[in-house]
């Protein structure tokens, strides 16, 4: 802000009082995770609650490899984040296209692709369902990996970078006689690299998250992910907080870390996309 | 070679424009014809056995009293969550635009962090939280000699619970795009206001709030549609209960779906839902002032 002459020292010191009190609200059910997981059973329904664990332990987590699949979980939700990542080049070739090619159709093609973006899941869920049924593909994880692969939003992210490429660089390329795709790969990509790391990060976000879908397609435990085998513990062991919580931060702390790396990028990632 | 060129772009936008179709564009067309049908678990295995009955479906559903009762509950959530969402992200973008030090930056990442993390591990620490007997929040109340909240266990005080841990993670992605938009607003315009010699409230309300428009409208919009679809938080936190108390329509589409198999009746209630966000979403584009440029 220019008006920063008028700032005073004691301004700012309110100011940053507030914002830190807020924080530290905003992050207490973080904190209380995190020490909660590292409790005894009898220790997490103590009252009062301690707030740095008496006799920390670490048998949560093991429990939930033991007792709970979440070795199984964790590998289904990696497959799933991997074939999210197939999808995330779907989106980029298509922006690709969208931005960088002159064809019958592409105005309305590109209109019909953002109008999905207005579609509520709860409508189209319950008739995937019944084409996946129908494909026979309930229960697999190709049911699960298939419909989240092209996102309309993640399209129009790539195509609004990708129109800032230069046509003069691609043009060039062909005149030396690359072929599309070559042009594609070693010439655009390398450009969009900061648009990919930014859909890299929210991508490997969604796939890490995804629940409602491997829900509805799995019938067999051994296709859940984190996230569903977490719901079902909350079920089974409604009153175990200290092995919830040590499944909560399994399924937290690796976003955060990740996110920690990143975040950088993702807001640099919003302003750069003009979506303010 | 022309005709060899012409074939490209269709094949970088194939893949995804084909996935779309099938698994968005087409879904609609089916979910808008067996809204019209008995399609049941039964009608899955053995088409013949799927009937027309016209807007039966649409019929019931507004006899049903727990759809009328999501519908309630569904507009309870939107009346107070969207703006308080709003009041809060904007607040703390205020907050955090104010200084460029490292504590800015990493209280930034701080209010982020409930945006991105699982909402199912978040439903699941908010439940213990929230829980009567050993959650932290009864006890921090009790210093205040404040009885047990009961918190998920009265259907008015339950929406509400879902609504404060909705908020606390709707504030992050909210927050970046009013951030984004006040770093956006060009320098000159303070300097003048500073010239004139406004006030700094006056800067605020009568230069900063008004070239926010752009960005509250879109926030306005996003957050409007995402809380009518409400579905994670009494899914995982109470099941839609206590007595239908936090049941929302995204929520009794599942369930009528899913739980009870009833594929019809369900499509015709997601229609309701698309219908309602659509008059909305057209609503507030009505009332949209022109676009503000700087």
């Amino acid at each position: 802000m220019a008006a920063a002459t008028k700032k005073s020292k004691l301004e700012k010191s309110i100011v940053i009082f507030i914002m830190v009190v807020g924080g530290i609200l905003v992050s207490i059910p973080f904190i209380w995770m995190i020490s909660s997981s590292f409790k005894p059973e009898s220790e997490v329904l103590a009252i009062p609650p301690t707030i740095i664990p008496d006799n920390p332990t670490i048998e949560n987590y093991i429990q939930l490899f033991t007792n709970m699949n979440f070795a199984v979980y964790l590998r289904n939700t990696l497959i799933i984040v991997l074939f999210s990542f197939l999808g995330l080049l779907f989106n980029a070739m298509a922006g690709y296209g969208f931005a960088k090619y002159d064809f019958r159709g592409r105005e309305k093609i590109f209109y019909i692709v953002l109008a999905t973006m207005m579609i509520p899941g709860q409508v189209t869920m319950i008739p995937v369902y019944l084409l996946l049924n129908y494909m026979g593909l309930t229960n697999t994880m190709t049911g699960i990996v298939l419909p989240g692969l092209a996102v309309a939003f993640s399209i129009f992210l790539f195509r609004q970078f990708m129109t800032t490429i230069p046509d003069d660089l691609i043009e060039a390329a062909r005149l030396d006689g690359a072929g599309e795709f070559y042009i594609f790969f070693r010439l655009v990509v390398p450009i969009a690299k900061p648009i990919f790391a930014v859909q890299g990060i929210l991508t490997f976000i969604a796939g890490w998250n995804s629940f409602l879908w491997p829900l509805i397609i799995a019938n067999d435990e051994s296709l859940y992910t984190l996230s569903v085998g977490l719901s079902l513990l909350q079920g089974q062991y409604a009153n175990n907080f200290a092995l919830q919580m040590a499944g909560a931060a399994f399924m937290v702390v690796p976003i955060i870390i990740i996110f920690a790396f990143f975040q950088k990028y993702i807001v640099e990632g919003f302003t750069m996309s003009g979506l303010k | 070679m022309k005709q060899f060129k012409n074939r490209h772009p269709y094949m970088f936008i194939g893949p995804a424009v084909l996935l779309l179709s099938l698994f968005s564009l087409i879904p609609i067309a089916i979910a808008f014809v067996i809204s019209f049908t008995n399609m049941d678990l039964k009608g899955l295995a053995d088409w013949s056995s799927i009937t027309f009955i016209g807007f039966e479906n649409y019929k019931d559903l507004f006899s049903d009293s727990t759809f009328i009762k999501s519908i309630y509950n569904t507009l309870f959530y939107v009346v107070i969550g969207v703006p308080l969402v709003i009041i809060c992200s904007l607040s703390i973008a205020l907050l955090l635009n104010y200084g460029t030090s490292w504590i800015f930056n990493t209280f930034r990442a701080v209010y982020y962090m409930p945006s991105i993390t699982n909402i199912i591990a978040v439903a699941v620490i908010w439940g213990y939280l929230y829980n009567t007997e050993y959650g932290l929040f009864n006890f921090l109340l009790s210093f205040l000699s404040v009885e047990n909240v009961p918190w998920l266990e009265e259907p008015t005080i339950a929406k509400i619970s879902l609504i404060l841990l909705a908020v606390w993670k709707g504030i992050g992605i909210n927050m970046i795009i009013f951030l984004a938009a006040l770093q956006g607003i060009p320098k000159s315009y303070y300097e003048a206001a500073e010239i004139d010699g406004a006030s700094r409230l006056q800067v605020l309300f009568n230069v900063t709030l008004p070239l926010l428009r752009y960005a509250t409208f879109f926030v306005t919009v996003t957050t409007l549609i995402g809380w009518m679809q409400f579905f994670e938080e009494p899914f995982v936190m109470t099941d839609g209960g206590p007595l239908d108390g936090t049941i929302s329509i995204a929520l009794f589409i599942y369930k009528e779906g899913f739980q009870f198999s009833q594929f019809g009746y369900a499509a015709a209630g997601s229609f309701i839902l698309f219908a309602m966000i659509i008059v909305v979403t057209v609503i507030q584009f009505k009332f949209r002032k022109s676009d503000t440029e700087y």
